[in-house]
């Protein structure tokens, strides 16, 4: 038989990040079982194996290649969020040294594994030209999250938020298939120039199937990156998950989603897109102001950054209701920013999270005179999160609201606004809990010097991108002009 | 030869330099050896030999076109374009060294003079911080950053004269520096963006292209340049803004030598300078008039003083004015020439004064005498013999300053007054320009010959005192030294010997421009009116020299006439200049309680009214939706529906109920309506 009727060498290359990534996770599962516990020995095997996966990856940038007969296709955009998914698992990974150490699972080889196997998932669903592979990239990803979130074996929140993650995940999936199916048998295919040719040359055998097919894989989306009402789970598992699994999943996974789903709608259903603005409109107005006004209320720290992290599931849909370059642009410097920040401040949580105490905004009161340095940090990251300026979260939030507003979305951008003064008063109330409060914090943190240096290089890096942010434009516009 | 590039990297450093000193100061500074000191002496002293360099290389170049730009984009949204930048000619160049001389010679004299102070690191950050931003000013090739740059100035400012807040009258100085300051920037400010809008770039170049190609004229122009005018009010103390820098005076002495003398307040007659080709001739004859009022208003009010340091500070007022004169009249070059020379001999005075303070400080320290005023001339006298540096050193700056032929200040006074006299000859409807100028330099001779005469000459008032003044160290005499050397007309007339015309490297290499608004006389018109009138000047501004220094000689060294006499005689005009015309209490009662009660009623409207019942409204009505929507989810959907579901659920097997929660149904079953209110949206 010969192998080369299935694919290609360029094809090989072409996934060479991901069996560089298969090959590191495996070669650390390996390394526990041969009972070299050391953790810096995982992280740094691991680390390696990403820079090299990022490495082969800008290898590949440049023109689009189509691999696997179509199943998928490498380009810019392609390129940028296996950039963002690489930095998201290297951040995780160097903050999760020291919280794990904390919950005495340091030495466990499988928890860079799983990350890394996230990751290849991830890649495969923003790589996707076909229904399959994103099904595939998304299982592959959930999975390793639904073990990441009950990682903490004895930890009773940890296991029930796992369990819960695990079953809402399937019914999520179940959407999902479902839709994928509808639509198969709609288009007759799964592969993404397939259907728009089907829908081009009005070859759909039942206009039922589509209408039904896109509403279940757009809801099956809906859960992933939790967008109301379909964000429910996102809070319980966010708040029991273990807290650096938590910023890698309201980070990473977003992104992915958000990734794949600009390819679908902007590839497979580009010319029914317009029919599905009112439901966009609506899950954006929707996710952003429940997302907000339920932040408002929580004491918890992890449960009002779940909450705010809905929010802004809600500000990126407005990005995928407008669907040109500028807004898809606007989509992936927001992304950036987003997923940067958030680590950090998970990573500071984390930081600060002890047995029982820790996750309380009370537990915050004078931090600062504490940590001048660590709560400066935490400052920049909420000011990056609520939108001032000078920080990238304002020339993010910026971009995505000026892409809305270019095409005529006022109203929906009024709501956006209002929804960003609202959620200026849940992040200065921490800023407020650590600053201006005079009790004496009793706050003990732990943490890795190296975590450390990276919280403050993202801090000062979000200062000077929200001074400067000529160079990330540049890039986000690249890679969304070969997309839109 | 420094070409190109070098001058970019020189001029990167030059400005950079002190902002890292600062930093390195600001964070670090204390737990350095010696408190960081050093940073910022080795920083400034560096920028010192990099300037110096660009001021060598333009004596090896000898070329008055000289002019050099380099720029980079900072903001570039299509329509709305802002690119930063240098323009270096040879007017950038004198500043520069003009700023990182005076500034070094601070940096030096502050070592001794502020040993032991309990925020010495942070002295040292913030004098970095400001010759950054003065640096900044200079280089500006555009008009945001320069006002940036201004604004930092301000900052800076407010800072170092505020820098023992402890004393409320420190803390107090600051904030009235920063805030009448403020009145002029909004008039800057307005300028600015009355330039940008007609012309539609903040380049310098661009600017005086678009104004000569009329894109803004007529009253446009006129106001524009006035409002641009206003920021140098503001920044240069001039009349009626003035009032800042008297008080500004509660600093550190070396700070009012480096910045309320020599660099920060001369930035406004800079700005002139650099602007002076878009000046309309009605802005400029305001120009003049505000110039020559405050030349002489300034020069009334310092002689009554009694402090040292309030003498000096009308002094640099009436100064300022007569460079504002100099450009009000179109004698641009005279302004900046005055501004350069005034820079030597008043940052001088200044530290000469510091020095006396000095040694009157320690004096009293001893005596634990802490009631006796160390700046009050009248607990002076008979210095002379126990400081002899400091005391000829200040005779020399004094001659300079009141205009005695050999020493500097002949040479620019006499080029400012000759240009008024010009111009009046020209208009002699404005016959008011030359009697302001030489009036105030009648009265700068005598005023000041009286601070030296009252200071080191005659019998020591307290003698216990007396006895315990000493001259200062080296370092702080050596600044001294090398200010009253700098004093000599000598080193302004190079390679000339002429010690009575100003004919010399400063007027060969920087040539006075043509204004490109229209109606104003060339460049060319004005140097020769102000050639004819330069000997008539310079006899009539003799005349009044010695007309005021004979007339201090006679009432403060020799008692022909009392003063306190004539004081009394003239009671209502002296309380009048003791008092400084009252300035501060009108302010007070005219504007500040007229505007505090305006701002007690809006803070009523916005507090009492607005903010209690709306926002706090509004915040409640806020958390009140939150609640019910907490309440709805808790109460309604998690007890009623949920618990409902979970109750029938229960009913079906016990099995299941180990397994799922309640909530769990409840988000599927919201998952389940969001798809049928998706579905039901979409069909309709």
């Amino acid at each position: 038989m010969d192998i080369s009727q299935f694919f290609t060498s360029a094809d090989l290359f072409g996934i060479a990040p991901e069996i560089i990534l298969t090959v590191t996770a495996l070669s650390v599962l390996t390394l526990e079982m041969l009972h070299v516990s050391r953790p810096g020995i995982i992280l740094m095997v691991a680390a390696l194996g990403l820079f090299l996966a990022g490495a082969l990856a800008i290898n590949t940038s440049g023109d689009e290649q189509i691999l696997f007969g179509g199943m998928l296709v490498l380009n810019r955009f392609s390129v940028f969020f296996d950039f963002l998914y690489i930095t998201i698992g290297l951040l995780t990974l160097i903050f999760s040294q020291g919280y794990l150490e904390k919950r005495g699972s340091a030495s466990r080889g499988e928890y860079p594994a799983l990350i890394l196997f996230a990751i290849i998932g991830m890649m495969l669903m923003t790589r996707a030209n076909d229904l399959v592979i994103v099904f595939l990239g998304l299982e592959l990803l959930s999975l390793s999250l639904y073990i990441l979130v009950g990682f903490l074996r004895h930890d009773q929140l940890s296991n029930e938020s796992g369990l819960k993650y695990l079953l809402l995940g399937a019914f999520a999936t179940g959407f999902f298939l479902f839709g994928a199916a509808l639509t198969y048998g709609a288009a007759g295919t799964t592969n993404y120039n397939g259907i728009v040719t089907a829908i081009t040359n009005n070859t759909i055998l039942s206009d039922t199937y589509l209408f039904l097919g896109i509403g279940l894989l757009l809801i099956g989306f809906a859960f992933k990156v939790a967008l109301v009402p379909f964000h429910m789970w996102s809070p319980d598992v966010y708040q029991g998950a273990p807290t650096t699994v938590t910023g890698f999943l309201c980070t990473a996974p977003k992104a992915a989603g958000f990734g794949a789903l600009i390819i679908l709608f902007n590839r497979a259903f580009v010319d029914i897109h317009y029919q599905w603005q009112d439901i966009f409109w609506i899950l954006s107005a929707m996710t952003m102001t429940i997302g907000n006004i339920s932040a408002l209320i929580q004491h918890n720290v992890k449960r009002m950054l779940a909450f705010s992290s809905v929010s802004h599931a809600g500000f990126l849909i407005m990005g995928i209701l407008v669907l040109n370059e500028t807004s898809i642009s606007a989509v992936l410097f927001y992304l950036v920013v987003y997923s940067v920040v958030n680590l950090g401040a998970f990573a500071i949580v984390s930081a600060a999270e002890q047995e029982e105490r820790g996750l309380n905004l009370k537990d915050y009161r004078g931090l600062a005179a504490q940590h001048p340095w660590l709560s400066a940090a935490m400052t920049i990251f909420m000011l990056s999160l609520a939108g001032f300026p000078p920080t990238a979260g304002f020339v993010a939030k910026f971009g995505l609201f000026s892409a809305a507003v270019s095409q005529g979305y006022i109203g929906l951008v009024i709501i956006a606004v209002l929804n960003t003064l609202i959620s200026i008063y849940y992040y200065l109330r921490l800023v407020v809990n650590m600053y201006m409060q005079k009790e004496e914090s009793t706050l003990i943190l732990s943490y890795k010097m190296l975590a450390i240096v990276f919280v403050g290089l993202i801090a000062i890096m979000m200062i000077i991108l929200g001074i400067t942010p000529g160079y990330l434009l540049e890039i986000v516009t690249e890679a969304a002009s070969t997309v839109a | 030869m420094i070409t190109g590039n070098i001058i970019t990297d020189f001029c990167l450093l030059i400005l950079f330099l002190p902002l890292l000193a600062f930093a390195i100061n600001i964070f670090f500074g204390k737990r350095l050896p010696r408190q960081g000191d050093w940073v910022s002496v080795g920083s400034v002293l560096i920028t010192l030999i990099l300037s110096l360099s660009l001021l060598m290389n333009m004596f090896m170049n000898w070329d008055a076109n000289f002019s050099y730009e380099a720029q980079f984009s900072w903001i570039d949204l299509g329509a709305f374009k802002v690119e930063l930048g240098f323009w270096v000619d040879n007017i950038t160049i004198v500043m520069l060294a003009v700023v990182a001389l005076i500034s070094s010679m601070t940096h030096i004299f502050s070592l001794e003079y502020m040993k032991g102070d309990i925020r010495y690191s942070r002295y040292y950050a913030y004098l970095g911080l400001f010759t950054f931003s003065m640096n900044g000013i200079v280089l500006a090739n555009n008009l945001v950053s320069l006002y940036i740059f201004w604004e930092l100035v301000g900052v800076s400012s407010y800072l170092l004269i505020a820098h023992w807040f402890e004393k409320h009258s420190a803390a107090d100085a600051g904030k009235k520096a920063f805030l009448t300051n403020r009145v002029g920037d909004i008039g800057f400010f307005i300028g600015i963006m009355l330039i940008f809008t007609a012309i539609g770039s903040f380049n310098f170049q661009d600017v005086f292209a678009g104004v000569s190609q009329g894109m803004i004229s007529g009253t446009l122009l006129t106001l524009a340049g006035v409002g641009l005018f206003m920021g140098a009010v503001g920044k240069s103390s001039q009349f009626p803004l003035h009032i800042w820098l008297p008080d500004a005076m509660e600093g550190p002495t070396p700070v009012s030598a480096l910045m309320h003398a020599a660099t920060m307040v001369a930035a406004g007659v800079y700005l002139t300078v650099r602007l002076f080709p878009l000046f309309s001739p009605e802005a400029l004859t305001i120009i003049a008039y505000v110039g020559g009022f405050t030349a002489l208003f300034a020069a009334t009010i310092a002689i009554t003083q009694n402090d040292i340091k309030k003498v000096l500070a009308y002094s640099t007022v009436s100064q300022l004015g007569y460079m504002i004169l100099a450009v009000g009249v179109g004698n641009y070059v005279a302004a900046l020439f005055h501004l350069l020379t005034h820079a030597m001999f008043k940052a001088c005075l200044f530290y000469g004064s510091g020095s006396v303070i000095h040694a009157m400080h320690h004096s009293l320290h001893e005596l634990h005498d802490h009631d006796t005023d160390p700046q009050d001339m009248r607990n002076m006298g008979g210095f002379k013999t126990k400081m002899p540096i400091t005391h000829w050193t200040m005779v020399i700056s004094t001659l300079a300053i009141s205009g005695v032929p050999l020493f500097s200040g002949f040479l620019s006074k006499d080029a400012i007054l000759a240009g008024s006299l010009a111009f009046a000859q020209h208009h002699p409807q404005h016959f008011l320009l030359p009697v302001f100028g030489f009036g105030a330099a009648a009265i700068t001779a005598f005023y000041m010959f009286r601070l030296i005469f009252m200071t080191f000459h005659g019998e020591p008032k307290l003698p216990k005192v007396f006895e315990g003044i000493h001259e200062s160290p080296k370092v702080m005499t050596f600044p001294l030294m090398l200010l009253a050397g700098l004093s000599f007309f000598i080193f302004y007339t190079l390679p000339y010997f002429n010690p009575i015309s100003d004919h010399g490297w400063f007027t060969e290499l920087i040539k006075a421009g043509d204004s490109v608004a229209p109606g104003n006389p060339t460049a060319h018109e004005i140097y020769d009116g102000v050639h004819h009138a330069h000997y008539p000047a310079m006899a009539l501004s003799l005349l009044v020299a010695g007309l005021g220094i004979g007339l201090s000689y006679l009432m403060y060294m020799k008692h022909k006439f009392s003063a306190e006499n004539w004081a009394r005689k003239m009671g209502f005009l002296y309380k009048l200049s003791l008092n400084k015309y009252f300035f501060d209490e009108n302010y007070n009662r005219f504007l500040y309680q007229p505007l505090l009660k305006l701002s007690r009623a809006v803070a009523y409207l916005d507090w009492d009214l607005y903010d209690k019942y709306f926002i706090n409204g509004f915040g409640r009505v806020t958390n009140l939706l939150s609640k019910i929507t907490g309440r709805i989810d808790y109460d309604g959907l998690d007890q009623i529906l949920v618990d409902g579901v979970g109750r029938s659920v229960r009913r079906l097997g016990k099995q299941l109920k180990q397994v799922q929660t309640g909530r769990l149904q409840n988000y599927m079953l919201f998952a389940l309506v969001g798809l049928i209110i998706i579905l039901v949206i979409q069909t309709i």
